[in-house]
């Protein structure tokens, strides 16, 4: 163990001796974690971290391992897109103000991007945000919004200068969900719930203090957003032979009737897949800790979604007769992100939208052509025209 | 358990990488190709020597370096890289981990001039050998089947042949499974094939009566350098695929048509990225072969699961270069047709990547139908 290593376990174990989450309950457990500097070690003093090094965060983990934990699924987009942003663009007050009912999960967070308009193509968008004294005023659409119904805030990107080209002429925010104005209206998804939303904004008033990174800088500000989120939603290596493989394994192992050749080939195949992939994640995150974060994180991304697509079409295959079935087709609004939980038909469904949320994986592929390979990039042709003079 | 590289590795890496490039670039051998045999002693006498790669996984003791196959991974990193026509895995991967897991006296013998690079070892079997396979030897044990393709040991000799050779033509003694032991000999004969890879070419060897010395009285160390031989063979699947890319890119870059360079096409672009992946997933298992054989922990899984995965992604790189260079890909002229013979003969050495999927049913827990 190095130094820093030790100290973290010290003060880990230090503060688990004098906090009992049975006593004093989860949230309050939590808040005080977050007080001690060890919710997320690399995050600086006073904000839930220590200034450590990335990489003890797993050293953490191990100690905090059978203590609360948080809920990923409802928190994913706080803790893995709005935490990193505000980390870097925040002004002390947000910071202060926002991060650690964000951690403990207090307060969720959606993320308000993509429009009927502009999901790919998302610097395209045009919800406005008008300044009005102290207050901008914001009216528009968002669409595919996860979470919307739950969420406290949102990170938010609005058009604040309609006449400058597209990616120039946009400003991020905060936006509260609870100001007047704020509709959220449930989509029903292929799988039958609604997992997201679309969300009317009209006549929205948000002070200036909900602003995150200059006026303009919107762009900028997202493409922090951006980055984190995909190797959040790609980077997280599990265990050898899990997620999704290790439910159609189970199947496999205790159903000997329903093995095939075929689909014994194509099993093996996807296995070594997800065990390269998982590898590769492995390798990313001990990058990441080396503090040389590679830009492996959208291919990871990519990786995931071939192989979640991949197995659980397999699944439903293998079943056979119970692959004709599906276990629920009740409209609900779900309350958490659960992308093996439930039937092999909901797998199959939800997994579809892997390679789609988040960024298509061919707006990936292009990505990782031209920022990681280097090569040309296409003709364009909005470049520098004024976003109001864009063909629509 | 690491992924990344250390520096020592990295500096390794670079001392490779330029003595290749100063002395067999891939460019000046596809001019040399077919011309004359390609494997050059005096550059395996610089990096054997000079650099030390010869004696990269024998101990100090033993008068080697005792780095680990993390190391000699990252060598053949660059000899895929460099398509280099030198005997590193053979002799010091494969005959080395024999000699290293047989421990007689017999193997120490041998060792020390290994590992200076004073000579060469081949194993005698055939590179499309699996490690999963029973031992050749056992297949034939009549002397008349033995005259056609096994060898058998009596009174001390050896006789017999052995096709698909990998690094005969550089062995001065062969490592020779016979009769359910493994032998050192001199060879009797080497017959070069006409190879489809002609970077590392394949030759029948034989043996007439050939004096041998018993190294090992079974088959253990035959069958662990096989499988240290298939999950380090992904490093240099690596580097080829590596090679492959990078000049892809470089090309496509270049190439103008349309009035654009081909590498701004969108299909172009995302082929070009599904491969970059297909690497970084090479790069890991590779990695987390040479990291499991330098522990010793999890070895066999490892290097199937790396051997499974780096030999495809090798050939598709290759095929992908080729095609992405239009008619220039298939002409001699063009080095890539090295990487291409390289990586499809790869694919086949050691084990198919079928044979190592088929390897990891126990692993996977994905038991085979009745
Ligand atoms: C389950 C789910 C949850 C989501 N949650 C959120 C959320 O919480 N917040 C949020 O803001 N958004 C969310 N999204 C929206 C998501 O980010 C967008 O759907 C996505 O970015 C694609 O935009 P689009 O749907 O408008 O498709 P389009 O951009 O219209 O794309 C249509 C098709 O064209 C392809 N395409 C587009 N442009 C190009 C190009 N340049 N080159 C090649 N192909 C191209 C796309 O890949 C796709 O196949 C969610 C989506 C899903 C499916």
């Amino acid at each position: 163990m190095t130094a820093d290593e030790t100290t973290i376990v010290e003060r880990a174990r230090e503060f688990l001796a004098g906090h009992d989450p049975d006593a004093m309950g989860r949230e309050a457990f939590l808040r005080a974690r977050y007080d001690a500097g060890l919710a997320w070690v690399h995050f600086p003093p006073g904000l839930g971290g220590l200034g450590a090094p990335r990489g003890l965060q797993a050293v953490v983990e191990r100690e905090f391992d059978g203590t609360p934990q948080l809920d990923v699924g409802r928190q994913a987009i706080g803790l893995g897109m709005a935490a990193p942003t505000l980390l870097t663009f925040g002004t002390e007050e947000q910071k202060r103000r926002f991060l650690r009912p964000l951690w403990t999960g207090e307060e969720l967070w959606c993320q308000l991007f993509s429009e009927p308009g502009a999901g790919s193509d998302l610097a395209t968008l045009a919800t406005r945000a008008v300044r009005d004294g102290d207050d901008w005023v914001v009216d528009g659409q968002k669409v595919w919004t996860s979470g919307a119904h739950m969420a406290r805030w949102a990170i938010m990107v609005a058009r604040t200068d309609p006449d400058v080209p597209k990616h120039q002429g946009l400003t991020y925010f905060v936006c509260d969900m609870h100001a007047s104005g704020v509709e959220v209206r449930p989509l029903r998804q292929i799988t039958g719930e609604a997992e997201f939303n679309e969300v009317f904004l009209t006549g929205v008033r948000l002070p200036d203090t909900l602003r995150l990174g200059a006026v303009g800088e919107g762009w900028r500000v997202a493409q922090t957003t951006l980055m984190n989120e995909r190797v959040a939603i790609g980077g997280t290596p599990g265990r050898r032979g899990g997620g999704m493989m290790a439910l159609i394994t189970e199947t496999w192992r205790t159903r000997p009737e329903l093995r095939t050749h075929d689909l014994h080939r194509r099993l093996l195949e996807l296995w070594v897949e997800a065990e390269v992939t998982r590898l590769a994640a492995v390798r990313l995150r001990e990058q990441l800790a080396a503090g040389t974060p590679g830009p492996e994180g959208s291919g990871m991304k990519l990786a995931f979604a071939r192989l979640n697509q991949a197995l659980s079409g397999a699944e439903v295959e293998l079943l056979r007769e119970e692959g004709l079935a599906y276990d629920d087709w009740t409209f609900r609004r779900s309350d958490t992100v659960d992308f093996v939980g439930r039937g092999p038909g909901y797998r199959y469904l939800r997994a579809k939208g892997n390679s789609i949320e988040g960024g298509t994986s061919e707006i990936l592929r292009t990505i990782v052509a031209e920022r990681v390979l280097g090569l040309p990039a296409e003709p364009r042709a909005d470049k520098d025209v004024p976003w109001k003079d864009l063909p629509r | 358990m690491t992924l990344l590289y250390s520096d020592v590795e990295e500096e390794l890496r670079a001392a490779v990488r330029a003595l290749l490039a100063d002395r067999c670039p891939p460019s000046a051998m596809a001019a040399r190709a077919g011309e004359e045999p390609l494997y050059d002693a005096g550059v395996w006498k610089a990096l054997a020597c000079d650099i030390g790669v010869a004696g990269l996984l024998v101990p100090e003791e033993l008068g080697g370096a005792g780095a680990s196959p993390r190391e000699a991974a990252v060598v053949l990193e660059e000899l895929g890289r460099g398509v280099a026509p030198v005997p590193f895995l053979t002799s010091s991967v494969m005959a080395t981990k024999a000699l290293l897991a047989a421990g007689t006296d017999a193997a120490t013998e041998l060792l020390g001039p290994l590992a200076e690079g004073r000579t060469t070892a081949a194993l005698a079997v055939s590179f499309a050998a699996s490690p999963y396979a029973a031992a050749p030897d056992t297949v034939t044990a009549s002397p008349r089947a033995a005259a056609r393709d096994t060898v058998t040991a009596e009174d001390g000799t050896l006789t017999g042949r052995v096709t698909a050779v990998a690094g005969a033509e550089a062995a001065d003694v062969f490592l020779v499974p016979a009769s359910g032991a493994l032998y050192a000999a001199e060879a009797t004969g080497v017959q070069p094939s006409v190879s489809l890879d002609v970077t590392r070419p394949v030759a029948v060897v034989t043996f007439d009566a050939a004096a041998a010395t018993l190294v090992a009285p079974d088959l253990g160390p035959l069958r662990a350098a096989l499988e240290l031989g298939a999950g380090l063979l992904a490093s240099e699947q690596l580097g080829v695929a590596e090679w492959c890319l990078a000049t892809t890119v470089g090309y496509v870059t270049e190439r103008r048509q349309f009035a654009r360079p081909v590498g701004s096409f969108q299909a172009i672009k995302h082929r070009l990225a599904d491969l970059w992946l297909a690497i970084v997933q090479a790069r890991a298992a590779a990695r987390n072969a040479a990291d499991a054989a330098a522990t010793g922990a999890d070895t066999a899984t490892a290097a199937a699961v790396a051997q499974a995965w780096c030999g495809t992604v090798a050939v598709r790189a290759a095929e992908e270069c080729l095609q992405l260079h239009g008619g220039i890909g298939m002409t001699w002229e063009h080095p890539l047709h090295l990487f291409l013979k390289r990586a499809k003969a790869g694919e086949i050495a050691l084990g198919t990547p079928g044979d190592h999927r088929d390897a990891l049913t126990g692993a996977a827990g994905l038991p085979a139908p009745a």
